[in-house]
């Protein structure tokens, strides 16, 4: 079954997808942010401030979403030494990053006209500054190693360490007494975000899972070509 | 009615300042990513181009080295 995941057959795909996605891409979020900024309707509590949910929440998933791949990816290629799956995790980290950040920055700027406030010492925020410093130093982990083998062990130490996180930041608003609100979505239960929200919100969440599959297809290509390289080198 | 997208009921400027945020982010993302990618790729070329002929012949045999030159003439 790994074979499937061989660079060689792997390359063929990822070379030429970026074209393609890109232009889905552009349309899906032209859509996204028409719904968004336009025609979905204004929250009876937090008026217009409500539309800022439409880039924090996808981007919050994604980044939690992506940190859960790469410690999925780095412990099985660990374990059952695919090389392979290092290259894929990381090249998902740098949008896993972004996207963290994203949601960092518009839940601050969110923050300002409900709260009052900028920035608190929230579980939910302060959980979320933590994933960001898990995905900075798995970063780093990649930048300050010279031996793969290292690399290889210290970024999946790093990734089995921040994992510990995700629970906390997914269940920190039903543990702790939070400024931010406990999940609208559940996928057990009922959500109690109305239709003519949630359809924007899934839209804008297709546009920035696109998005991420985009770099990550261009970034993986960039690292392939970089292990081709070396492989020059040696000839 | 521009006018009134842009108020947004006096929340304008943090609403569009989150998207432009969001935006420009993803904008410096796909720059820098480009830029690395067009980068490998030409140093690629070069080593590739280094290669006596038979060096040239034997890294041609690999199926993943003829994808990238491919794609480097695409481009």
């Amino acid at each position: 079954m790994f074979k499937l995941f061989q660079p060689n057959k792997i390359f063929q795909i990822t070379s030429k997808a970026p074209k393609y996605v890109l232009f889905l891409f552009v349309v899906v979020l032209s859509i996204g942010l028409t719904e968004a900024l336009i025609l979905s309707p204004e929250d009876y509590k937090q008026s217009d401030a409500v539309r800022i949910m439409y880039v924090h929440v996808p981007a919050a998933w994604i980044s939690l979403g992506i940190f859960s791949s790469i410690t999925f990816l780095s412990t099985i290629g660990y374990i059952f030494k695919i090389r392979n799956f290092f290259l894929i995790s990381k090249s998902l980290a740098p949008s896993g990053f972004v996207f963290n950040i994203i949601a960092l920055v518009t839940g601050s700027i969110w923050g300002k006209p409900t709260w009052g406030t900028w920035w608190a010492w929230d579980a939910r925020i302060t959980s979320m500054l933590i994933l960001a410093l898990f995905y900075a130093m798995y970063l780093i982990s990649w930048r300050i190693y010279e031996k793969e083998e290292k690399i290889f062990k210290i970024s999946t130490i790093v990734t089995i360490l921040g994992i510990i996180n995700i629970p906390i930041i997914k269940y920190s608003v039903d543990w702790w007494n939070t400024l931010h609100q406990p999940a609208s979505i559940n996928i057990l239960s009922k959500s109690s975000i109305h239709s003519s929200m949630l359809f924007p919100l899934l839209i804008m969440t297709a546009a920035f899972a696109l998005f991420s599959l985009l770099i990550f297809l261009m970034k993986y290509n960039t690292e392939l070509i970089k292990v081709k390289n070396k492989g020059l080198d040696r000839l | 009615m521009i006018n009134e997208l842009l108020f947004m009921n006096g929340y304008g400027a943090y609403v569009l300042s989150a998207f432009s945020f969001t935006l420009l982010s993803f904008g410096a993302l796909y720059l820098v990513t480009k830029i690395q990618y067009v980068k490998e790729q030409n140093k690629f070329v070069a080593k590739f181009g280094s290669l006596n002929t038979e060096k040239a012949k034997l890294a041609k045999s690999q199926r993943i080295n003829k994808e990238i030159l491919a794609n480097v003439t695409n481009n």
